[in-house]
């Protein structure tokens, strides 16, 4: 690690956006002028306390934060070796971490008098928490989903349609992430006036990827707090799931100067992370490129053309990265790894079975690899892992994977 | 001096307005492709627009997505783009080309060896829609010095106090997008578009040609009275897409530019 060029990991980004080499603002020209506008009123809110206040209010009485510090004792005993905390963000009002980061950007869009609110949304967590706040707010919603994932998340489709929102399946490319997000960058170009694009994760043009880590972080500033309050001591290895990277960045931020905390990062290997690119892995199976406004790590051909990525949970279906998951890659502040289809399914059960706990598939990565290194690591090893999201609007999936048939149920 | 230079010194000599087409590099596949863009300077074409194809093409509306898809399930490529350049120039040493596309499949190759490359194949000017003035380090100012144009999109979000920073290098024209939106969109207006050309002539030399949004020669030429020119990119690529003959196609376009050519 290169010491000597930082004395610190949380400065990013610098003006242009710019983790390293990756992020920017990489976006057509209609769009360019209003990323700047974004900047700026962000830029003014963070400072503000009065925004901050307006946030803690919401997350304290609305969300119910703090979420649990839990210790996971009978999972510990099981697996024999390193002691296993989770952060319970999958407690959370809606089911995941991604309301942290929603109340954010919609207190910011009442600010800048948008009264529009477009989001794109893979698993459907993250248009499930726009769809929430706007119905909390009287705002008009619109989520983009690829027409894949409305299918193998119809509930989430339906909560949204409760809420109140107007689902767009996008049928472009294969119908996943990726193209939900390039419909929802076509909407804001188009509605730019009246429009403020709520981004789910990490990644976007600058500065979305600051943006939402901003709001995220409070996973892992509480984190901090409950460790040392049950410890007193910062955990030895902190871990969380990647797609875009939001929950991971949210927990990994509060803690990148705590040189001694291991981070590890888990993006998701599908079917293996090999040549035949059936997963999600873009850092340990991807090559930087430019893609939705950032410079990052990305699944793509040699000519440049973007692959569609796969992987049992819809959340991770995504070919790209946040661009501070990329630098924190390349210059070594973080581990990143891989966990396929099949250890997830694994550690999905292994949750159910010993916490009671029926995990979202995409946790369900984190603790697969948690499952690997712990019965190696000594009883006085703490890990603490980010439970991001609870498994409800999976069970359908998990269903088909293990044979069962819910037709009658 | 670029082929695009020359053109509109010539054009304005003339005292006429510039027609620009776009196609989509091959779409359906890469020899009808090649044709039509073979015939695009006998149906009155000033400047040929050559979509690069991309999976994510994230400022164009269904027509061009579809079209970048054919062509991508048809095998298409950069290389295979710039070897269609390069067939064309063969028979075609003036007419300016202007490779149209995203950042990623250039950035991916590599940008010192694709300015040679394009450079070789006889590429004139690039428009790169997701490389905003903000990013100029990346490809823009290298294609300058390539001796390529950079020419940057100003659209109607692109108020007078960013102007100057759209219109600093950006070189051979300016390319006015005349709706906030995708391409194939909503249709342009000419009462709308009028003002805003007159007010980037007011800082810049260069010409000003205005695109989506036009699909008959009606507007080709409306558009084009109130400025440099016009571009008529996803009403092209329909006809293509319905899998009318080359010499059909081309007769569609010959009346678009001869709408331009009347203003």
């Amino acid at each position: 690690m290169p010491d000597d060029l930082l004395n610190s990991f949380m400065t990013g980004p610098d003006e242009k956006g710019r983790f390293g080499d990756f992020g920017g603002r990489f976006v057509s020209e209609t769009l360019m002028p209003l990323i700047l506008e974004l900047e700026k009123q962000y830029e003014h809110a963070k400072t503000d306390d009065s925004f901050w206040a307006e946030m803690q209010d919401l997350w304290t009485h609305y969300v119910g934060r703090p979420s649990p510090l839990y210790f996971a004792e009978r999972l510990t005993e099981r697996l024999g070796g390193a002691k296993i905390y989770l952060k319970r963000d999958e407690l959370n009002h809606t089911g995941a971490h991604k309301i942290n980061n929603v109340l954010g950007q919609i207190i910011l869009a009442r600010r800048m008098g948008k009264t529009r609110i477009i989001a794109e949304t893979g698993a459907g967590q993250h248009g499930v928490a726009t769809a929430t706040v706007c119905a909390k707010f009287g705002l008009k919603c619109v989520v983009y989903m690829g027409a894949t994932d409305v299918e193998r998340q119809a509930p989430n489709v339906f909560r949204m349609k409760l809420l109140g929102a107007e689902v767009v399946p996008v049928t472009s490319g294969r119908g996943t992430l990726k193209d939900a997000m390039n419909d929802a960058l076509r909407d804001w170009v188009t509605n730019v006036r009246d429009t403020f694009y709520c981004i789910g994760t990490v990644a976007g043009p600058h500065p979305y990827p600051a943006m939402v880590r901003d709001f995220q972080a409070i996973i892992g500033k509480e984190a901090k707090e409950q460790m040392m309050a049950a410890e007193g001591r910062l955990p030895d290895t902190i871990i969380a799931a990647i797609g875009g990277g939001s929950n991971a960045m949210g927990l990994f931020f509060p803690f990148l100067d705590d040189k001694d905390v291991q981070i590890i990062g888990v993006e998701a290997g599908g079917k293996g992370v090999n040549e035949k690119m059936e997963h999600c892995a873009s850092l340990t199976g991807g090559r930087p490129g430019v893609l939705h406004g950032n410079r990052t790590y990305l699944l793509q051909d040699e000519d440049g053309q973007i692959l569609e990525g796969h992987s049992i949970s819809a959340g991770l279906d995504y070919p790209g990265i946040g661009p501070e998951h990329a630098w924190l890659h390349e210059i070594g502040r973080a581990q990143y790894v891989s966990i396929t289809d099949t250890e997830a399914l694994d550690a999905f059960q292994l949750s159910c079975e010993t916490e009671g706990i029926i995990p979202a598939l995409e946790p369900s990565h984190a603790l697969a690899h948690v499952a690997k290194i712990a019965p190696d690591l000594p009883k006085d090893h703490i890990i603490c892992m980010n439970m991001c999201g609870r498994g409800d609007k999976d069970i359908f999936t998990v269903a088909r994977a293990l044979g069962w048939d819910m037709s009658g149920a | 001096m670029t082929r695009i230079d020359d053109t509109f010194a010539r054009l304005k000599a003339d005292g006429t307005k510039a027609f620009v087409s776009y196609i989509m590099a091959g779409d359906p596949d890469y020899d009808t492709s090649l044709a039509v863009m073979k015939g695009l300077p006998g149906a009155g074409v000033d400047i040929i627009e050559l979509g690069l194809p991309f999976t994510d093409p994230m400022a164009d509306g269904p027509t061009i997505q579809l079209a970048g898809g054919r062509a991508l399930d048809g095998g298409m490529t950069l290389e295979k783009t710039l070897q269609m350049v390069r067939d064309f120039r063969e028979g075609d040493a003036t007419t300016p080309i202007v490779l149209m596309g995203y950042y990623n499949p250039i950035y991916s190759r590599g940008v010192d060896k694709f300015l040679a490359d394009a450079n070789e194949a006889g590429i004139d000017g690039l428009i790169v829609v997701d490389l905003p003035p903000e990013e100029d380090e990346e490809l823009c100012i290298p294609a300058q010095k390539a001796g390529l144009n950079f020419i940057r999109l100003a659209t109607p979000t692109t108020d007078d106090n960013r102007l100057p920073a759209v219109l600093t290098n950006t070189s051979g024209f300016v390319y006015y997008v005349s709706i906030t939106g995708i391409t194939g969109a909503a249709a342009a207006e000419a009462k709308d578009v009028g003002p805003e050309v007159a007010r980037i002539k007011a800082k810049t030399d260069l010409p000003v040609i205005v695109g989506f949004g036009i699909r008959t020669p009606e507007t080709s030429e409306a558009i084009a009275a109130v400025a440099d020119g016009c571009v008529v990119g996803s009403a092209i690529v329909s006809e293509i897409a319905e899998g009318k003959p080359v010499e059909e196609v081309l007769a569609f376009v010959k009346s678009l530019a001869d709408g331009a050519h009347r203003a």
